[in-house]
């Protein structure tokens, strides 16, 4: 089976007034239908590989890889169009904080009707019915209400279901999750979790879970990917995290604080200046 | 399960509170209205009364005995005292009576009804000119960030508010005008129109179209159109510049990137998504531009022979005919605390989030 997207040496660079930023340098890996895990700190290029994958990254950087390829589409060659039909149809993203990435002035209702209705040629009256039945798939009861309230009148938790919603109803194949859990709460955090994660499982979609949080992603995707400053370091079963070779990684893990066990004082994560080499 | 009764109750207690939410801010709109109206009749009152300019004297002229001076100045309520007067003031001004102008000898607010459409239909014209092309512009101008757009916008709006308009203006009168005969000469409406034409609202553009004379609505386009371009341009100037800056700030928010992950369209994103959300603060800067464009634009009106009330305050200032220059503020001030209000309710249906909950 070939796998769904292969990227093999992604670069992205931003000019800027001092001089060139690499964001991400190289960055090979690839996806069936399964569970990812992209972890890193702040800057380690985590989301703009995500991004890159997306057609998202902003128009003045720059972008090159020796393969970036989904389902048999060459996304560096396919015209701008093209990877507009794709994004939210075949392709689709789930942003951090639903404070900011739905549209204020717009309801909920409205904004999930609007993705399907950019890809498939069906009446008003159907895509509500298909909204309020995706509603319902991401577990917010009285679907009606929701639908017509605006993103102020809902919860933190509430609006993450509805930014899935959004993303989930053109049925995609691939979903980048960017941090989907960082802004909500802990207790609902969970509870998010398990709608996506019982979404991506029915309906067989390959995931992209980036993140920060070491712990969420090894127990939530098959494979983790570790980055530090726009390289991959290391590449693991998550089931074998415990057994990472790296350092960084190993450093990380260390981090962690644990139930009955002292982390006092809490190791400095190491930074040697060769990894970024 | 309890978890739907729960929300049921959400939902009803959110609909009392609604209600009682609405109340709540008209009667904070009523009290608003009212304080900044006592004000304003206050503030003019005791300008009228602090300014060296005898009421009496103005009516009377220097030559009037010195017994008939008194007898006018009791007939005028001025020996009152201070607090008497300002009541009798109050209810004078709420009934629209500001005295007799000195200038024309009518009511003040028989010329105000007759000065006060002119104005308005040259501002609003103007208003209309400046967002209808300013907001396309600032949208371009922020899409296309640094580009030769964005530069001929920029100094197409630093033109705009860094020219005298009365400068402009008589350029433009010498070139359309003089050169170019595609406009009329200075005024409202021809000469040969004056006496057959009889306004009924006195918006000349509305009436001539009203009573289907196409030649009367000819001549006043051809009379208000420069004028109101050049008002137009004045707040296109300022309109696009907002417009852009707030278009930036939507452009750069995470909903926008959301938006393109749904697929959606440029064109879709810009109109639908980035500029739905930059009116909701250029309603405001519309509103104001609007207010102080029927403030009367005392130059503009000067040098095309405008019958507006900005001439008509700068003339009765200049002649000292205080009854005229006080009504004609508060009808003004009026006005702008009528565009203020229907700004704030506009910008409450246009964002949700500032609704009652």
């Amino acid at each position: 089976m070939s796998p769904l997207l292969t990227v093999e040496d992604l670069r992205v660079s931003f000019p800027t007034r001092t001089g060139l930023v690499e964001a991400v340098r190289g960055v090979t890996f690839s996806l069936g239908r399964e569970r990812l895990g992209i972890v890193g700190e702040s800057g380690s290029g985590k989301s703009q590989t995500g991004r890159a994958i997306m057609g998202l990254t902003p128009p003045h950087a720059k972008i090159t890889a020796k393969t970036l390829n989904f389902d048999g589409i060459d996304l560096l060659k396919a015209s701008p169009a093209k990877r507009r039909d794709l994004r939210g149809d075949r392709v689709a993203m789930i942003l951090q904080d639903p404070k900011y990435s739905l549209n204020p002035v717009m309801t909920i209702g409205r904004q999930i009707v609007e993705t399907l209705r950019t890809h498939r040629k069906i009446s008003s009256s159907e895509a509500k019915e298909r909204a309020l039945a995706m509603l319902e798939a991401v577990q917010i009861r009285d679907a009606g209400r929701v639908f017509d309230l605006h993103p102020h009148e809902v919860s933190g938790g509430m609006g993450q279901r509805a930014m899935i919603a959004m993303m989930l109803i053109a049925e995609p194949e691939l979903l980048i999750a960017d941090e989907p859990t960082s802004a909500l709460d802990v207790t609902v955090q969970l509870d998010v979790l398990a709608i996506l994660d019982r979404l991506v499982a029915e309906r067989g979609m390959g995931l992209i879970f980036v993140s920060h949080d070491l712990r969420l992603v090894s127990s939530f995707c098959d494979r983790v990917i570790v980055m530090y400053a726009g390289r991959i370091v290391e590449e693991i079963a998550a089931a074998d995290l415990r057994n990472a070779r790296h350092p960084y990684t190993q450093g990380l893990l260390s981090c962690m604080p644990e139930i009955g066990q002292d982390r006092h004082p809490l190791p400095v994560l190491d930074r040697k200046p060769e990894w970024a080499l | 399960m309890t978890l739907p009764e729960t929300s049921q109750m959400v939902a009803g207690r959110s609909k009392g509170a609604r209600a009682r939410g609405r109340a709540a801010i008209v009667v904070r709109f009523l009290v608003v209205i009212v304080t900044t109206y006592l004000g304003l009749l206050a503030v003019t009152f005791f300008i009228g009364r602090v300014i060296p300019i005898d009421p009496v004297l103005a009516v009377l002229g220097d030559r009037a005995p010195a017994h008939v001076v008194e007898r006018v100045r009791e007939e005028m309520g001025l020996n009152l005292p201070l607090y008497q007067q300002f009541l009798r003031y109050l209810g004078d001004a709420l009934q629209g009576n500001f005295g007799t102008s000195v200038l024309t000898t009518n009511p003040v607010m028989t010329d105000i009804r007759r000065v006060l459409p002119a104005t308005f239909e040259l501002a609003t014209l103007g208003t209309l000119i400046g967002s209808l092309i300013g907001v396309p512009l600032g949208v371009l101008a922020a899409v296309k960030r640094g580009s030769l757009i964005d530069q001929a916008v920029r100094i197409v709006g630093l033109i705009g508010y860094s020219v005298p308009i009365f400068w402009l203006a008589l350029l433009s009168l010498l070139l359309f005008y003089a050169q170019l005969r595609w406009v009329a000469f200075p005024g409202r409406i021809d000469v040969v129109y004056e006496y057959t034409f009889t306004p009924k609202t006195g918006l000349f553009l509305l009436d001539s179209l009203w009573q289907g004379q196409w030649d009367v609505f000819r001549d006043v386009f051809r009379h208000i159109i420069l004028p109101a371009s050049l008002l137009g341009y004045v707040s296109l100037a300022y309109i696009s510049r907002m417009t852009r800056n707030f278009m930036l700030n939507e452009l750069s928010q995470e909903y926008i990137v959301a938006a393109r992950a749904k697929g959606l369209s440029e064109t879709r994103i810009i109109w639908c998504h980035a500029l739905r959300n930059a009116a909701v603060p250029l309603v405001t800067v519309i509103a104001l531009s609007y207010a102080s464009l029927l403030e009367g634009s005392v130059l503009t009106e000067t040098v095309f022979a405008w019958p507006g009330i900005g001439l008509y305050i700068t003339n009765s200032l200049q002649n000292a005919d205080m009854n005229a220059v006080l009504g004609g503020t508060i009808v003004i001030g009026s006005i702008f605390i009528a565009i203020n209000i229907l700004s704030d309710i506009l910008y409450r249906t246009l964002d949700p989030r500032t609704r009652a909950r």
